[in-house]
C-alpha cells in the first residue's frame, strides 16, 4: 500500500526545495526563512492542488499532472508555480484546486479542466462553472474563504495545510515555521514553556480533555531522569479523520509541538504511533522526520542550544484498542497492544518503566501557536474550560461533508446547518453522533448546546476525536447502537470478563431486537450489562463500550420499544422487520432493479411493471438505490 | 510495611503487595479465577472486585492488580461489589458451566438460573492461569492467547502440535475449569488441546512411566541440575 | 521469502525484538501473509517464542496467516460509511465474488475484508483496492471497479 501512494507522490510531485544544510543557531534558521522569503515572489501565481486522502481519491494526482503537463505547454514553467498540498478539508468537494494570490477556488476539477483553468489565470478570468455553487441557494463563489463551509471556521491548525506541500519544509519555514521552537529555545526555559501550555489550559484533543500543561508536568517532576514523549496517532475512532489530514498535510507543525513538549518535560526521546491504515501519513512523516534531522532541528544540540531530541515513527498494524494509552506504551515496546493495569499513571511509569507523556496529534499540532503567540492570545479563542479551536470530521448525512475547525464552544447546530449545510435531499435531520464509539448521539433537542468537552460528557455523549456522524430520518438508531457494539466486540481485546463477554451479549440482544426477535426485558438486561461494562472493565474501550446502547436509550427508547413491542423499525433500516414491493404506477419495467438484484428475487416482464418475490429478497436495497423513478417501496 | 483497611479492620501489608493477596493472608476471602500467588496479577477475570479508597478517591477495582498502599480503605462486600462480581460471574458461567469450581462459586453468589448461554462452550474462562504458568513458572512458553475480543482463546501456535511443551502438566493442574486434559497411557503422555504426544520415562525402581524425557532435557538446557545425577531415574514415590 | 530478504528487513529495525511488529508489518506487506517458515526463521533469528508471534499474528487486524487476494478489497465498516450504507456495498461484493468477508476467491484473486474506518470518511461509503479509494460508492459502481481489477489481472496473466 504504501508503495502504491509513494509511487503516485513521487510521480507526481517532483523533488523541490534547496540544499538541506545544518542550521547551527536561530539566526541562522532566520536568515534561511529570510532567503526562501526572498526566492518566493509573492506575485506569482501559485496553483495548488489538494493531494489529501480525500482528494486523491477522485484522483486529484491526475489533475495535478494534467496541470503541470499544461503549465509546460505553455511554457509557464517559469511564470507559475505548482504545488501539491495537504487536505483542504472540503472533501465533498474534490479535488480542490485553489489559486494563489487570488484564493480562487474550483471543485470537483477533473484533469481535462487544466487548459480551462490555465487560460482563465493567464486573462485574470476565472472558470464559472468550475467554482463552488452552494446547493441551496444556488450562489456561486470565486474565493475559497467565501464558501459558507469556510466562513464560518476558524482554521488555526488547519489553516496551513492549503498553503504547504507537506514534503518540503521550506514551505513550512516560509509560513513561519519553527519560529515557535526558536523562540522557546533563545527566550525560554523548559519551565517557561510548560508554564505557558499550562496557562493556556490546552486540554487534549483525543478523548477525555485532560490538561496537557498538567500531564506534562507530571511527567516532568517525575524522577526518574529518562522520559519519553509520545504522538499518539493511532486514530482509531471511526469517522474522524483530522490526525490523518494534519499528519499527511503539515507534519512539520505535529514535530515542532512535539519538540516544544520534549523540551519542556525534558525528553530526549520521542515516538509517533500510526495507524498502518495512514501510509500516506507515515510517509510525509518520515520524510518529515529526515528533514528535520538534516537541519539539525532534530538530533544533538538542536540549533545550538545544546538541548538533544530524537524522535522515531513506529506503525500500529490495525488494533483500535492500541489507542489507549497503555496498550500503546505495550505496543510500542514490542508487546501486543493490550491494556495494562495503571494505578501509575503512564505521566509517571510508560514506556519501559520511564515517565511518558502521551497527546494526539491535534494536542500536539497545538502547541506551536500557544508558544509562538502565547496563552492569553489562546485563552481569547473558545469559552470558559475549552480553549482554542477544534477539528472535527462533519460526515454521515450531512451537505457539506469534510474537516471542520472551529472555536470550541460554538453550538452544534451552526455547525451541522450553517457550515455542514444541512440535511441532503430535504430530510429530516435525527442525530449527531461524537466521540466514536465510546461517545453517543445527540437528538434535535439538544442542537443548541455549546460543543466543548464538558457540555457534551452532560449530554452523555464525549468530545472523543472529534467525530460528528450526522443522521437523519432514515437511520435506525437501535441499528446504530448494534453497528456501534458490533464494532467494540470486534476491537475488544478480551482480557477483562465484563468487556470482551458484556460487549458481545449486548451485541446479541441488540441483534435479536432489530430481528424482531427482542423481548420484554430486553432493555433492562442491556442496562444490566451496560452498568456492569462500564463499572468493572480495565480501559477505557471497556469503561464506555456502553455509551452507545445508554446514549440511543436514553434519547430514543421509543425506537427499541417499536422494535421489542410491534416488530416494527420505524426508520425502514432493520432488514427483518421491513419489506420490499415496487410500486406498479412508478414503474416502467426497465429492468435495472432487475439486472442489479443479487437474489434473482425480481421478476416480471420488461416494460411492464416489475414483482419483488417477498420471500428470496434480502432486503440489500440495491433495487432502491438503482432506480430512476422512485417506484420502489419500502415498508 | 503500610496500613490498610479492610471491611474495617486494620492489617500491615509489604507495601505494594496487592490487595487480594493481602486479604487472602488475613484470612478475608474474596473470589477469584485469574489469580495464582507465584504469578504476575492479569486481572483478566474481573470477579475479585473490591471499593478501594485512596484518599478522596474511591473506585470499584479488581483487588488483584492494586498494590497495598498506605492508608487505603478496602471493602469488599458493599452491595454495588456484590451485584458486580455476580454479573461478571454470570457472564463467565456460559463459558464453562460445567465446571465445579465455576458452579460452586456462582451458587455461592446466588445465581440460580442461567441468563446467558453459549452454544459451544470450551469449557475455557480466558483466564490465562496456564499461559502465565506455561511462561512464568515452567518457562517453556508453549501456548498462548490468540485472537482478541470474543475470539480470544488459548492455543498452541497455529492451534497445531505446541512442539514447545515439555508435557510438565503444569497448564492442566493450574486450570480452574479442568477444560485441558493429560492423558498418560503406556509409555505415552497426550495433551490433546495442545495435540502433543511425548514419550515417558519409566522409574527404573517401579517402572511407573513418570515423567517425559522432554521434561527432563528442558531442565537440563535451562540449566536445573537436579539434586542428584541419577534423581530422574526414579519417580517421586521412590526416592 | 528468501533469507536474505528477511535478513534485510530485520536489519532495518536494527534486529530488535522491539519492533517485531514493524518486522512482521513489512513482511505481510511482500508477501500478502506471514508464511510460517518465515516466522520460524524470526522466531530463532530474534530469539522470540512462536507463542509471542503468534499472539500477534492473530491480534492484528493488518496481519493474516492465510495468503491474502492479489487484489485485497476492504470495505470500510466506518460510522460515516455505515449510516450511508455501507452493508449494501459490502452485500453487493459478497454475492458478485461469491465469497464472504474475510475470504479469498478460489482463483486467489480478489480477497474481500470488511475494515474499521480507513480515515476518508468524506467519500463514504468507501471502498478501498490494493490501497486506492473509491469513493461514493454505489451497487452499480462495484461492478465496474471489480472489472476494472479483473482486466487488469488477465492482462498480466497473458
Amino acid at each position: 500500500m504504501v508503495g502504491f501512494l509513494e509511487t503516485v507522490i513521487l510521480k507526481s510531485v517532483k523533488e523541490r526545495g534547496g540544499p538541506v544544510f545544518r542550521l547551527n543557531s536561530v539566526g541562522e534558521l532566520e536568515k534561511l526563512r529570510a532567503e526562501i522569503s526572498e526566492k518566493r515572489d509573492t506575485g506569482k501565481p501559485c496553483i495548488t492542488t489538494c493531494l489529501g486522502t480525500g482528494c486523491h481519491a477522485y484522483a486529484s494526482y491526475d489533475v495535478y499532472d494534467a496541470l503541470a503537463e499544461e503549465i509546460d505547454a505553455r511554457g509557464l514553467k517559469e511564470k507559475i508555480e505548482l504545488r501539491g498540498t495537504g487536505c483542504h478539508g472540503f472533501c465533498e468537494q474534490g479535488p480542490i484546486v485553489v489559486i494563489f494570490p487570488s484564493e480562487i477556488c474550483y471543485c470537483r476539477v477533473q484533469p481535462e479542466d487544466a487548459a480551462d483553468i490555465l487560460a482563465a489565470l493567464m486573462e485574470d478570468k476565472v472558470v464559472d462553472r468550475l467554482l463552488y455553487e452552494d446547493p441551496v441557494s444556488g450562489q456561486k463563489y470565486e474565493r475559497e474563504d467565501e464558501i459558507p463551509f469556510y466562513k464560518n471556521q476558524n482554521r488555526l491548525i488547519l489553516g496551513q495545510n492549503r498553503l504547504i506541500d507537506p514534503q518540503n519544509i521550506e514551505d513550512y519555514f516560509a509560513q513561519g515555521g519553527y519560529k515557535a521552537l526558536a523562540k522557546a529555545l533563545t527566550d525560554m526555559t523548559p519551565e517557561d514553556v510548560l508554564a505557558e501550555v499550562k496557562k493556556a489550559n490546552l486540554r487534549g484533543r483525543g478523548g477525555g480533555g485532560f490538561p496537557a500543561g498538567v500531564k506534562w508536568e507530571t511527567t516532568r517532576q517525575a524522577p526518574e531522569k529518562e522520559k519519553y514523549v509520545v504522538v499518539n496517532a493511532d486514530e482509531g475512532d471511526p469517522g474522524a479523520y483530522m490526525d490523518r489530514s494534519l499528519l499527511e498535510g503539515n507534519p512539520h507543525l505535529v514535530l515542532e509541538g512535539l519538540i516544544l513538549g520534549a523540551y519542556a518535560i525534558g525528553a530526549a526521546e520521542g515516538f509517533v504511533y500510526v495507524r498502518q491504515e495512514y501510509p500516506l501519513a507515515v510517509d510525509n512523516l518520515s520524510r518529515a522526520v529526515e528533514q528535520a534531522q538534516g537541519y539539525g532541528l532534530l538530533g544533538d544540540n538542536i540549533l545550538g542550544s545544546g538541548f538533544n531530541f530524537r524522535v522515531r515513527i513506529k506503525r500500529g498494524a490495525g488494533a483500535f484498542v492500541s489507542g489507549e494509552s497503555s496498550a500503546l506504551v505495550s505496543a510500542i515496546e514490542g508487546q501486543v497492544g493490550e491494556p495494562r493495569p495503571k494505578h501509575i499513571n503512564t505521566a509517571i511509569s510508560g514506556l519501559w518503566g520511564k515517565p511518558t507523556n502521551l497527546n494526539n496529534v491535534e494536542t500536539w499540532a497545538n502547541v506551536p501557536f500557544i508558544i509562538e503567540r502565547g496563552a492569553d492570545w489562546f485563552n481569547g479563542i473558545g469559552n470558559e474550560g475549552n480553549k482554542g479551536t477544534k477539528i472535527f470530521s462533519l460526515v454521515g448525512k450531512v451537505n457539506n461533508t469534510g474537516l471542520v475547525e472551529v472555536p470550541m464552544g460554538i453550538p452544534l447546530r451552526k455547525i451541522i446547518e450553517d457550515i455542514g449545510g444541512g440535511i441532503p435531499q430535504g430530510k429530516k435531520f435525527k442525530a449527531v453522533q461524537t466521540g466514536g464509539p465510546s461517545g453517543g448521539c445527540i437528538p434535535e433537542q439538544h442542537l443548541d448546546t455549546p460543543v466543548d468537552f464538558d457540555r457534551l460528557q452532560e449530554l452523555g455523549s464525549m468530545m472523543g476525536s472529534g467525530g460528528m456522524i450526522v443522521m437523519d430520518e432514515n437511520n435506525c438508531m437501535v441499528d446504530v447502537a448494534k453497528y456501534f457494539m458490533n464494532f467494540l466486540k470486534d476491537e475488544s481485546c478480551g482480557k477483562c470478563t465484563s468487556c470482551r463477554e458484556g460487549t458481545k451479549r449486548m451485541y446479541e440482544i441488540l441483534e435479536a431486537i432489530t430481528k424482531g426477535e427482542g423481548r420484554a426485558g430486553d432493555i433492562e438486561l442491556l442496562e444490566e450489562l451496560a452498568w456492569v461494562t462500564e463499572k468493572t472493565s480495565l480501559c477505557a474501550l471497556g469503561q464506555t463500550a456502553a455509551n452507545p446502547v445508554l446514549s440511543t436509550l436514553r434519547y430514543f427508547r421509543e425506537e427499541y420499544e417499536a422494535h421489542i413491542n410491534e416488530k416494527r423499525c420505524p426508520a425502514k433500516v432493520c432488514k427483518a422487520l421491513i419489506r420490499y414491493t415496487i410500486d406498479p404506477e412508478k414503474c416502467d419495467g426497465c429492468g435495472r432493479c432487475q439486472r442489479n438484484c443479487p437474489e434473482e428475487a425480481i421478476s416480471g416482464e420488461l416494460k411492464s411493471p416489475l414483482v419483488i418475490d417477498t420471500d428470496r429478497c434480502s432486503r440489500c436495497g440495491i433495487c432502491l438505490e438503482v432506480c430512476r423513478r422512485d417506484a420502489v417501496v419500502v415498508e | 510495611m503500610v496500613n490498610i483497611t479492610i471491611d474495617g479492620q486494620q492489617f500491615q501489608a509489604a507495601e505494594g503487595q496487592n490487595v487480594l493477596q493481602a486479604a487472602l493472608d488475613n484470612g478475608i476471602e474474596i473470589p477469584h479465577l485469574c489469580y495464582h500467588e507465584n504469578l504476575s496479577s492479569y486481572g483478566g477475570c474481573r470477579l475479585c472486585l473490591v471499593e478501594i479508597t485512596r484518599g478522596q478517591r474511591t473506585t470499584l477495582t479488581t483487588s488483584c492488580t492494586y498494590p497495598c498502599l498506605e492508608g487505603i480503605v478496602v471493602r469488599t462486600d458493599t452491595p454495588e461489589v456484590l451485584k458486580a462480581r455476580r454479573l461478571v460471574m454470570e457472564l463467565l458461567l456460559p463459558l464453562a458451566p460445567e465446571a465445579p469450581q465455576i458452579q460452586a462459586l456462582a451458587r455461592e453468589m446466588g445465581i440460580s438460573e442461567q441468563r446467558f448461554t453459549e452454544e459451544e462452550a470450551d469449557n475455557c474462562i480466558r483466564c490465562g492461569l496456564c499461559t502465565r504458568a506455561c511462561t512464568e513458572m515452567v518457562g517453556a512458553q508453549a501456548i498462548t492467547f490468540s485472537g482478541r475480543g470474543y475470539r480470544r482463546a488459548v492455543e498452541s501456535p497455529f492451534g497445531e502440535e505446541a512442539v514447545d511443551c515439555i508435557g510438565c502438566g503444569t497448564c492442566v493442574y493450574i486450570c480452574p475449569t479442568g477444560c485441558i486434559e493429560m492423558l498418560d497411557r503406556g509409555t505415552q503422555r497426550t495433551l490433546p488441546k495442545w495435540k502433543r504426544t511425548l514419550e515417558l520415562k519409566k522409574c527404573t525402581k517401579c517402572g511407573w512411566p513418570y515423567i517425559p524425557f522432554a521434561q527432563i532435557e528442558f531442565a537440563r538446557q535451562r540449566g536445573q541440575e537436579p539434586p542428584a545425577a541419577d534423581w530422574f531415574d526414579l519417580c517421586p514415590n521412590c526416592r | 521469502m528468501e533469507v536474505k530478504e528477511i535478513d534485510q528487513v530485520m536489519e532495518k529495525y536494527g534486529s530488535d525484538p522491539a519492533d517485531i511488529l514493524g518486522i512482521l508489518m513489512d513482511i505481510q506487506e511482500k508477501e500478502r501473509y506471514l508464511p510460517r517458515e518465515t516466522l520460524d526463521y524470526l522466531s530463532k533469528k530474534l530469539d522470540l517464542p512462536m507463542t509471542k508471534l503468534y499472539r500477534m499474528a492473530t491480534f492484528y487486524e493488518a496481519l493474516s496467516l492465510k495468503p491474502l487476494g492479489r487484489h485485497q478489497i476492504h470495505v470500510c465498516m466506518g460510522t460515516a460509511c455505515h449510516v450511508r450504507g455501507a452493508a449494501r456495498i459490502l452485500d453487493k461484493l459478497e454475492s458478485q465474488l461469491s465469497i464472504k468477508a474475510g475470504e479469498v476467491t478460489p482463483d486467489l484473486n480478489f480477497g474481500l475484508k470488511t475494515v474499521n474506518c480507513v480515515g476518508a470518511c468524506a467519500l463514504g461509503p468507501v471502498v478501498q483496492v490494493d490501497g486506492e479509494y473509491h469513493g461514493n460508492m454505489s451497487a452499480l459502481k462495484v461492478e465496474r471497479m471489480l472489472k476494472k481489477y479483473s482486466g487488469s489481472e488477465n492482462k498480466e496473466a497473458e
